[in-house]
């Protein structure tokens, strides 16, 4: 009885089963963009852009085909997959265009590059020096 | 100056791929006046301080002190849970799933990780993994014996399917020995996991020794 008391507890079934990531009730992210693109979805649906089903169907389209490309999909994916639909739906509202997104993210990793480290990256640094 | 041309390879800062492809998204959608960054902030705020399973353990401990409270939640969830100050997003369209000695409730998402937020916050790590999302629904008794739960042979496993439209909250048993218990104390015993039907309330054997 009390084995299953501290089981239970914070440290649910994760070292029982290890196929299950583990998981105690620590922080919802596992880093800063994953709260970023988690709150950009939320914040996108609340102004009508697209429905919660239609979220729904993306996020599983995505789920399932990184699925079939071999991602064991054990949760710690889940943001990625949170991404890729974003992407997929903004393109689809006509929000961003597929290729507008390529190339900001071009343009992110040229003004990364021209940081030196430790300063905060800004976009267009690399073409103002 | 040429940006990296002289530089040597670890004076300068790099984002990761992800990091790079969610600073695309954000600095694009503000932009456009999509999203606003300091709504972000806020939203954030809410999902990693405020909202979580503590929430969901008052709804519990209430139902457990009060009948009329519990018939009020099973029959009509979502605004019973909005009576205790509950809601927003995701948890729109409640349904409670009493535990009984005859039935134990199990919810998963199968198709992504729908999860009511209101109550329990952001799905734990497991409950979007693709091991759980299949294997409960062929072999909850598997699961739950993973999660150290063992149920009565006769104790029928329902496994509830969340959808985008409709979202699950079990009310798990309340423990023997918890007689007289007021509601804070109670709530403290309620774990996330009982409330997901992967795990049972049971008394900590610390309290149970205090008695």
């Amino acid at each position: 009885m009390n084995a299953r008391v501290r089981s239970d507890a914070n440290d649910p079934g994760a070292h029982l089963l290890p196929e299950l990531p583990r998981d105690a009730e620590g922080p919802v992210f596992d880093a800063p963009w994953q709260a970023q693109v988690f709150a950009m979805a939320v914040k996108l649906h609340e102004q009508g852009h697209f429905t919660w089903a239609e979220w729904a169907t993306h996020l599983g389209a995505e789920i399932k085909s990184a699925q079939e490309s071999g991602d064991p999909d054990r949760g710690d994916t889940y943001y990625d997959h949170w991404l890729r639909a974003l992407e997929t739906l903004v393109a689809e509202k006509n929000l961003i265009g597929s290729a507008e997104l390529t190339d900001r993210r071009d343009a992110w990793d040229r003004a990364a590059r021209a940081t030196p480290h430790g300063e905060p990256i800004v976009l267009g640094r690399e073409q103002n020096p | 100056m040429g940006a990296g041309d002289h530089d040597h390879p670890h004076e300068h800062s790099e984002l990761s791929e992800l990091e790079l492809r969610v600073r695309a998204l954000e600095s694009l959608l503000t932009e456009k006046g999509y999203v606003d960054p300091a709504a972000l902030d806020e939203i954030i705020d809410t999902y990693e301080n405020r909202v979580g399973p503590r929430n969901g353990a008052r709804v519990v401990a209430r139902a457990w002190s009060n009948e009329e409270y519990k018939a009020w939640l099973l029959k009509d969830a979502t605004a019973a849970i909005a009576d205790l100050g509950y809601t927003g997003r995701q948890g729109e369209d409640m349904q409670v799933l009493e535990n009984t000695p005859a039935v134990h409730n199990m919810v998963v998402c199968t198709l992504c990780s729908c999860y009511p937020w209101p109550v329990l916050g952001l799905p734990p790590v497991w409950y979007k993994s693709a091991p759980y999302r299949s294997r409960v629904v062929i072999d909850p008794r598997g699961v739950l014996a993973d999660f150290g739960v063992t149920l009565p042979d006769d104790t029928e496993i329902r496994v509830w399917d969340s959808t985008s439209e409709m979202r699950y909250l079990v009310l798990p048993m309340r423990p023997e020995g918890t007689e007289g218990w007021n509601e804070d104390r109670l709530a403290d015993i309620v774990t996330r996991d009982s409330m997901i039907g992967t795990g049972i309330v049971s008394v900590p054997a610390a309290a149970a020794a205090a008695e």
